[in-house]
């Protein structure tokens, strides 16, 4: 007997019938287009902006991710913010998509976030909690006015509730997202004492509700002053509920830059450092015959390094030039006297030094004496043009070169000094080397927008 | 060829570095008994120092046009670098520009470039000419003195781009390499890039090298 088929009509090249429920719905829709890829619908990591639900459900529909974006926002609008609540909901409820570059380690990634949030007794008591404290702002708020606030309010409580849950138990990817927003509400449990949380919590609610009941008592009330007092009722209990919040946030903004400031300080002295003091060092050693160099290599790194630690002259700055060319004849006699190496410069145009440019001195200065160091070159080329837009600098011998994929991690000098030199002030590198056949560091960095327009006079 | 230089120690210097390449036909050391010694030998190349006491190396290449030698080709040498000379000189009608520094090979080598109708730019001098042609588009309408061509007063890309390398110290064959085209293509670029020099009748080269001046 021959075997039934079904469906009657034989599936395209590629059809993939899934069991899931979200992939039936795909084969349902794909009948009615064909178009779909015949995955189930998973939120979309690749290409997200926020939960990736848009970016999935375009994929897995086989729309453009910006054409539903748009027709989101759209709706939400039209919808009066009762979207919103719906795509949090979506992000708890749809599982991510498979990291392709985890997909080895076995991490459960293809549960949903709800999956997990819904053993979260934790989470889910904070999420309650403030859904009620928004909705107490939102009732307070509708006795004054029950316009816009309110309509648009009310569906951002259920949003909220969920984005705790979302954030206490998405994967770190998809935390890593919210922390900037969500990072106040972590400071509810672990930073106060809970003894002190709950006499806070307490006095919050007991000012709340006397301000609410007085507001309420008053509401008909032609007086205007009555009214005054228990909105500073309320005010004072928001304070003290959402005050820690607010400090927490503002330390923690200063804390981090703050720290962000002194990282880059450090780098930036580490650079100099190796400009001045492991590049004379460095020098010492391969003269360690001739003690008459040794000495007056030393001297002069003495006095550089007291103008820099007494005078508050940095070392490899490109001191005392007024303009791009200058710096760069700098360079070349510094090369010159220290290195022994002929330098043949090139200039065209000129123009007036600024921190970034000097920057780019100091990267380019820093590339010469690699060169003059390192590749064994009789000569050594330094080319720097300024146009309107931007200066570049190359720096080029015909020495031994090296194979840029076998520099070991702790030479500091090209990594260091300058690409993160010029990375730090917006600056591109590219480098050029090859066994045999020399190196060229090319530099390239903007005019600031002022310079620019000076020069297009 | 013959060599112009007003010191006698690197023209003795030079004849006998090339003294197996080249064949020296005459020397001079000073504008006047340099034409002299040109018209009556009629060399190939002239090796010509840009600074001569008697009005400099341009006077002698200028005279030599005048008395209608078109083969003789001058190749301007100098220790200087002062662009305006330097540019004096190539607008005077000299093939190529080379500084003193250049090892005795290279030398050879350029001299048989400019023998065979070439240009010879040294990095020094490519840098010069791009300086000069730079900001023509942006250029106030001052420096817009119409010529027969209009093209002549532009680089156009890609020669900007050869004109780059070799400031950069690329040799010819480096450059054809690194842009993907022959040797011959740079060759004729370079020419392109000296005729417009010679021809173009820019303000801005004039008013350029003024500025180079004061500075």
């Amino acid at each position: 007997m021959q075997e039934p088929t079904w469906p009657p009509n034989r599936p395209p090249e590629g059809w993939i019938d899934r069991p899931d429920r979200a992939g039936r719905w795909g084969t349902r829709f794909r009948r009615l287009q064909g178009t779909c890829s015949g995955e189930p619908l998973r939120r979309n990591r690749d290409d997200r902006l926020g939960g990736g639900v848009a970016a999935g459900l375009a994929r897995w529909r086989g729309f453009n991710p910006t054409a539903v974006r748009v027709v989101f926002v759209i709706a939400t609008l039209f919808s009066q913010g009762t979207l919103v609540p719906f795509y949090f909901m979506a992000w708890l409820l749809i599982p991510g998509s498979v990291d392709v570059a985890a997909a080895g380690s076995g991490a459960p990634e293809y549960a949903s976030v709800w999956s997990k949030a819904r053993h979260d007794s934790r989470g889910i008591t904070l999420a309650v909690g403030v859904a009620s404290v928004l909705s107490i702002l939102l009732l307070i708020v509708g006795v004054f006015s029950a316009g816009l606030v309110q309509t648009w309010g009310w569906p951002q409580v259920v949003s909220a509730a969920c984005l705790v849950l979302i954030w206490r138990n998405a994967p770190a990817h998809e935390q890593a997202l919210l922390r900037r927003v969500g990072g106040a509400l972590a400071s509810i449990g672990p930073d106060a004492t809970p003894r002190g949380n709950r006499l806070r919590i307490a006095g919050a609610v007991v000012l709340l509700a006397g301000g609410i009941g007085w507001l309420v008592s008053v509401h008909e009330s032609v007086s205007l002053l009555r009214p005054l007092g228990g909105v500073v009722l309320v005010l004072a209990g928001c304070v003290l509920l959402l005050g820690p919040w607010w400090l927490r946030i503002a330390r923690d903004l200063v804390l981090e830059r703050q720290a962000r400031a002194r990282a880059e300080e450090r780098a930036d002295m580490a650079a100099r450092v190796h400009d001045s003091v492991l590049q004379t060092l460095a020098l010492i050693q391969r003269r360690a015959d001739d003690p008459a160099q040794v000495t007056q290599l030393a001297r002069a790194q003495e006095r550089e390094l007291r103008s820099w630690l007494f005078e508050g002259q940095a070392p490899g700055s490109v001191s005392g030039a007024g303009s791009l060319a200058a710096g760069i004849r700098q360079i070349q006699q510094d090369a010159e006297a220290r290195h022994g190496v002929p330098v043949e410069v090139v200039t065209v145009s000129d123009c007036p030094l600024d921190e970034d440019l000097a920057a780019l001195l100091a990267a380019a200065r820093e590339a010469v004496v690699n060169a003059a160091k390192w590749s064994g070159a009789p000569v050594i080329a330094l080319f720097a043009e300024v146009t309107p837009d931007d200066v570049e600098v190359v720096v080029r011998d015909r020495g031994k070169g090296f194979d840029p994929l076998s520099v070991p991690a702790d030479r500091k000098g090209l990594a260091e000094s300058i690409h993160r030199r010029m990375s730090r002030h917006g600056g591109t590198v590219a480098v050029q080397a090859a066994v045999g056949e020399g190196v060229k560091v090319s530099l390239k960095m903007p005019r600031a927008a002022a310079a620019r327009s000076a020069a297009r006079e | 060829m013959v060599l112009v230089d007003d010191h006698g120690l690197f023209r003795s210097g030079v004849r006998s570095e090339l003294g197996r390449a080249v064949e020296v036909v005459g020397e001079a050391d000073d504008v006047a008994p340099a034409i002299e010694v040109i018209t009556s030998t009629q060399p190939d190349v002239v090796l010509l120092d840009v600074h001569l006491p008697g009005g400099g190396g341009a006077a002698v290449v200028a005279a030599i046009r005048e008395r209608g030698l078109p083969d003789v080709r001058f190749l301007a040498l100098s220790a200087s670098d002062a662009p305006e000379d330097v540019i004096a000189v190539i607008r005077a009608g000299a093939r190529g520009y080379v500084t003193k520094t250049i090892s005795t090979a290279e030398l050879a080598d350029a001299i048989r470039r400019v023998a065979s109708g070439d240009a010879v730019f040294s990095h020094r001098l490519a840098g010069f000419v791009l300086d000069a042609f730079a900001s023509a588009d942006t250029s106030g309408p001052d420096a817009v003195k119409p010529s027969f061509d209009p093209e002549l007063d532009q680089l156009t890309a890609r020669e900007r781009d050869v004109l780059r390398l070799i400031a950069q110290g690329y040799t010819y064959k480096e450059i054809a390499r690194e842009l993907y085209i022959s040797v011959k293509t740079v060759e004729s670029h370079v020419s392109s890039v000296l005729r417009k020099l010679q021809l173009s009748s820019r303000h801005q080269l004039t008013r350029w090298a003024a500025e180079r001046r004061l500075a």
